[in-house]
């Protein structure tokens, strides 16, 4: 391996000191002069029609400057999501906005608004949508097919089947696909095990809610928003306000989680812009906590049924799944179809059908939740694999190993796919040893008084990066050097880490670089999306990348002045000089004011080609004639698709009067590729691993079936854990072997530990249980008990939002 | 009209320094008035709009209704006194166990550092249909939403639903009970003492309070005899998570053994009934025997006579049979 001074060290990430001390400024502490406040008037039911919406009394008030319906935003087709609404298809979607000149007055102000509203028919449970008859979300139909929407009933045999006591061979669906001879792979099984799943929807509730503050100022949008990404929001805000980009400048320096949530920005953080355009002042909306659970977003959850079929020594064979996913009312989230796609490639079955319909439901919109996809797959098919084990007699770890993605895997979505690497074996190898595997298993069952002890285990492979963003730095004539980092500052610090990658390159110390992020008026590269784990290594490419660039260019500079070959020269100690004779260069101070002096392509006049056009705006407004300027698109090869995965253990003691759970130990390994900051990796990792666990056990989404209203809109009653929650003792470590798709090695570990910790802790329970699998989340103390006890559970077997 | 909630309205604050002055403020606001301790129960309600005082008063600076002393051979609580002073205080850990244990278990560090214990005591249901201000009975209406077919009832009452089903969510109740306290409470016609036990009343008799109290009544102090100082006790709270969460069932008891006998014992569940229900039949069924397997079934099978579950709440005849059990099993001196 490459020997880095930087890449793989503890560095003090560029936020820290302002994180800490309270000086770092979230959207909502921004103040801007005769700024106003909004509050939004929200839908009182699941599905209606407003019939009328006076809005004359609220305006006549005084200290209210704007009121805004659906009648004042951009329109939208088909079942995107709009801005405001005349017909809310879900509790809590924004009818109108109100400006006045604090809360209290804006406040007022909606409970003024004279609002009448038919109510319409509503769904929550996707499958009560597919009875015949049932209802639909929208008036024009439940389902998205060939991007239409429309309308997908079962026949009350189909309903039957699967509600029925056996996996549903011959049902419906509105997407399929599959791969291999299922049928044959069946018939070599030594074990089928079937059953009914259900993952629970639940909300993404990231501690800061998606507050946001706007002003324009010479016919440009400024607009301060909580957003995993800084680049890529711009687009997405000017797009839904029909501008165009170079008249938005976001301001997101800081992010107080996403989780998916918050890619790039909510259609809400348009509601103040557009207060404020009317208004002719600032417009600050502060969102709460009941707001976030209505247009915070949610993980889709899933229903459905598995069948799987196992060789004798546990190798799967044969997966047949359905997911029937709760959608909310826009668009069409992926989820349900990914999750086929991440059980070819946790368990690489030999041959699988994968069949699902995404239904349109009146519950809070869906996006993307941290391992969409995996989450819901792995935990629903997980403790089956497990069980499987268990009737088999393999050992529990070894039937994870022996259907794990080996180097030169390849998994099905269902094109076959090619992964860049995979030491996942390496993974689980590693695991088993720190962990003790063969003493712990000794564990299981363990009764101490009224408690049991319990051992689980899970792996989890996810999306791990993409490729082909730009990287821009600048040398200035005082020798420092600027990387601007277009990457959102959503709490992982990839916005800082993988700028390591151009430190590293050029030979300067960490604390002498500096960090321009989180104001795309200041200058930001064209950059990925902060979602799917791709930052680390897109940018730990592309910051490479413009590394390279700016050693080339102050080699050309030495070069030139200094004579000899470029290739003659190298750089350290913000120097350029003759590789064989080091006292002949020059300061990276003289060559940037070298560069300014030669402008071209050294100072950012003459921008390559192949730079993206934000990239080439941000050289052009911020940065020509500043110094010499590195700038380069990532185009390094990258064949395959790059993932990450990581093995967990767990150990648990479940007390059998009470159904309570306590986590005794936390052990994990991820393959991440090249650790390139080891404190970042233990961020992810358990906190990861903490998401995965708190939405298997404890997260609630219960809706009340005949009103259609949420019951859990506050953070006490949405139960993400505690501290108190969780492990006793938690420890990690990464195999750390470089991917070789990529320059530096790394790959995106975000994702991953979430499914680890959601399956770890569902095994370790059903360990402790002797083998009871719930088949649903959340585990809660009473479901454990009422399965130990035999009680009722007094739902049935596929129902959600309970 | 359109609906705000999350954002609390606006209403006329008093913040007497002294009781009387208290008093005065809600004998002339009368029902417009809204006690105001830590603001733990309260806020919640007021960001709702679910209750829109005009008027609230702020018990904050009356000194008289804080600190926690000695009173012959029990102690008096102040109503004011924190939760986390309940749960930390020298006297109660070493007296009186079950009541430190019971606030320890309450909420979160930061709530029991605000919350009170006249607030814990005096807290209303936190069934989500009546808080999220639906017209039900409890709230003046006449329909129960918790007991409809298919409504979501985990958290609901498996005993003495009367129309309402909602549950008391105080930790510290069952442990004051158990203890014998009584509550002081000051009104302008006076004080009166009445027992923990009395204190708090089901739908049956007022379908509208969790309480005895009066809207112009204080709650003032809790009086902790000597009766239970040192004897056998014991609490426990099951909930989904170990902190920030109500209990799904919690149980208080306290216990006087004479050599292997249970002579006198009081047991007490929260979270089954709108009140918290002291244990009858099943301090009756143990008095005389020793703790073994068979009087803990005979406690199990007496602690749950009569218990009809709703549809999500089954689960809870199982844990009241196993934490009462639990409370006999289990409890230290």
């Amino acid at each position: 391996m490459a020997a880095y001074r930087l890449i793989g060290t503890n560095q003090t990430p560029k936020d820290l000191r302002a994180k800490i001390t309270g000086r770092a400024k979230y959207s909502e502490d921004f103040k801007a002069d005769g700024m106003l406040f909004a509050k939004v008037l929200l839908s009182p039911v699941p599905h209606g029609r407003v019939s009328r919406l006076d809005v004359d009394r609220a305006l006549a008030m005084e200290g209210v400057h704007a009121v805004i319906t659906a009648d004042d935003v951009p329109e939208v087709s088909g079942a995107a999501e709009p801005i405001l609404t005349n017909e809310p298809v879900y509790q809590g979607q924004p009818i109108a906005a109100v400006a006045a000149v604090d809360e209290t007055t804006a406040a007022n102000a909606v409970e003024a608004l004279n609002l009448q509203m038919q109510p319409l028919e509503f769904v929550l449970d996707p499958i009560d949508s597919l009875r015949p008859g049932g209802p639909n979300a929208r008036p024009e139909g439940n389902v998205i097919v060939d991007g239409d929407l429309t309308e997908f009933k079962w026949t009350s045999e189909e309903v039957e089947l699967m509600e029925g006591d056996t996996f549903p061979e011959d049902i419906r669906v509105t997407d399929e696909w599959s791969h291999g001879d299922l049928e044959a792979a069946f018939a070599e099984s030594d074990l089928i095990i079937e059953r009914p799943l259900v993952y629970q929807s639940q909300s993404h509730h990231p501690l800061e809610p998606r507050t946001a503050m706007a002003y324009w100022q010479n016919g440009k949008l400024y607009l301060h928003c909580s957003v995993q990404s800084t680049a890529r929001t711009r687009p997405a805000v000017a797009s839904s306000l029909q501008m165009e980009e170079e008249d938005v400048i976001i301001i997101g320096e800081y992010c107080g989680g996403g989780f998916g949530s918050k890619i790039a920005g909510t259609v809400t953080d348009r509601i103040p812009a557009i207060l404020s355009r009317l208004a002719g002042r600032p417009v600050m909306m502060r969102v709460t906590r009941d707001e976030e659970t209505y247009f915070g977003r949610a993980r889709p959850g899933l229903q459905g049924w598995a069948k799987l079929g196992f060789r004798s020594d546990g190798r799967l064979l044969a997966s047949d799944t359905i997911m029937i996913q709760d959608g909310g009312p826009f668009g069409r989230s992926g989820d349900f179809n990914s999750a086929g796609g991440y059980i070819s490639l946790t368990y690489q079955p030999r041959a699988q059908r994968h069949r699902g319909i995404p239904v349109h439901t009146n519950t809070p919109p869906k996006s993307a939740q941290r391992a969409p996809g995996a989450v819901q797959a792995l935990t629903m098919v997980g403790p089956l694999v497990d069980q499987a084990a268990r009737e088999l007699g393999v050992d529990r770890v070894d039937i994870l190993e022996i259907n794990s993605p080996p180097m030169g895997a390849v998994y099905y979505t269902p094109d076959e796919t090619p992964l860049t690497s995979s030491f996942a074996r390496e993974a689980i190898q590693r695991g088993r040893e720190m962990f003790g595997w063969e003493q712990k298993r000794e564990l299981s069952g363990q009764v101490n008084g009224s408690k049991v002890t319990g051992v689980g285990m899970s792996f989890s492979p996810y999306a791990a990066g993409s490729s082909g963003f730009d990287g821009l730095l600048v040398i200035r004539p005082n020798g420092r050097v600027t990387i601007h980092s277009g990457v959102g500052n959503l709490g992982t610090h990839s916005v800082f880490d993988t700028c390591m990658a151009a430190a590293e390159v050029l030979g300067v110390p960490w604390e002498e670089v500096e960090v321009v992020w989180g104001d795309t008026s200041k200058g930001l590269p064209w950059s990925s999306v902060q979602g799917g784990s791709q930052t680390t290594h897109a940018h730990t490419r592309a910051n490479w990348a413009a590394g390279h660039d700016a050693k080339q260019k102050l080699q050309e500079i030495a070069a030139q002045d200094l004579g000899g070959s470029p290739d003659a020269y190298d750089v350290d100690g913000a120097r350029v000089f003759q590789t064989g004779n080091p006292s002949v260069g020059m300061t990276f101070a003289q060559a940037a004011q070298r560069a300014i002096e030669l402008g071209g392509r050294y100072d950012g006049s003459e921008p390559s080609d192949e730079l993206h056009e934000m990239t080439v705006e941000a050289i052009r407004n911020n940065l020509v004639g500043e110094g010499l300027v590195g700038a380069a698109t990532d185009t390094y090869s990258h064949e395959g698709a790059t993932r990450s995965s990581m093995i967990t253990f767990m150990v648990v003691e479940v007390d059998r009067e009470t159904g309570m759970v306590e986590i005794k130990e936390c052990l994990s390994v991820a393959d991440c590729g090249t650790v390139l900051h080891p404190r970042s990796l233990a961020a992810q990792v358990h906190g990861g691993v903490l998401q995965g666990m708190s939405g298997a056990r404890f997260e609630h989404w219960k809706y009340d079936p005949r009103w259609g209203i949420n019951a859990n809109k506050r953070l006490y009653t949405a139960k993400p854990m505690t501290i108190l929650d969780i492990p006793e003792s938690f420890e990690f470590e990464a195999v750390d072997l470089p991917d070789p798709e990529t320059p530096v090695g790394s790959k995106g570990i975000g994702e991953p530990p979430v499914a680890a910790g959601s399956v770890a802790v569902i095994t370790a329970i059903s360990d402790a249980l002797g083998g009871i699998y719930l088949g649903r989340t959340p585990i809660t103390p009473d479901r454990i008990l009422n399965a130990l006890e035999g009680g009722t559970p007094g739902y049935r077997a596929l129902q959600t939002h309970v | 009209m359109g609906e705000i909630r999350d954002m609390m309205g606006t209403f006329e604050l008093f913040q007497p320094m002294e009781l009387e002055g208290a008093l005065d403020l809600l004998r002339a606001h009368g029902s417009d008035a809204w006690v105001l301790s830590g603001g733990m129960d309260t806020f919640d309600w007021l960001k709702d709009r679910a209750k829109s005082p005009r008027v609230v008063v702020d018990l904050g600076s009356i000194e008289e209704l804080k600190g926690i002393e000695a009173n012959g051979d029990g102690i008096r609580i102040g109503a004011m006194a924190k939760v986390s002073e309940v749960a930390t205080h020298p006297e109660i850990l070493a007296r009186f166990p079950v009541l430190a244990q019971a606030a320890e278990k309450v909420a979160t560090p930061q709530i029991r550092n605000q919350g009170t214990l006249g607030g814990n005591l005096c807290q209303d249901t936190r069934c989500w249909y009546y808080r999220s201000g639906w017209p039900c009975y409890r709230a003046g209406g006449n329909i129960c939403y918790a007991n409809a077919p298919n409504s979501l009832n985990r958290e609901h009452c498996i005993f003495e639903a009367n129309r309402c089903v909602a549950v008391s969510p105080s930790d510290t109740a069952p442990a004051l009970i158990a203890l014998e306290a009584e509550m002081e409470i000051q009104s302008v016609r006076g004080m009166q003492r009445v027992s923990a036990e009395e204190f708090f009343i089901g739908p049956g008799t007022d379908i509208t309070r969790m309480t005895v109290l009066q809207p112009s009544d204080l709650l003032t102090g809790i009086h902790i005899p000597g009766t239970w100082a040192g004897r056998p006790s014991y609490f426990e709270k099951v909930a989904d998570r170990k902190a920030w969460d109500f209990a799904l069932v919690n149980v208080a008891s306290t216990l006087d053994v004479r050599e292997g006998v249970i002579y006198e014992a009081r047991i007490v569940v929260g979270g089954v009934a709108a009140r918290p229900l002291r244990m009858h039949r099943v301090e009756n069924a143990i008095a005389g025997r020793p703790i073994n397997d068979e009087t803990l079934e005979e406690a199990a099978r007496q602690a749950v006579q009569g218990a009809r579950p709703l549809r999500f709440n089954d689960f809870k005849i199982a844990l009241t049979r196993n934490l009462v059990k639990r409370s006999i099993r289990e409890a230290r001196a």
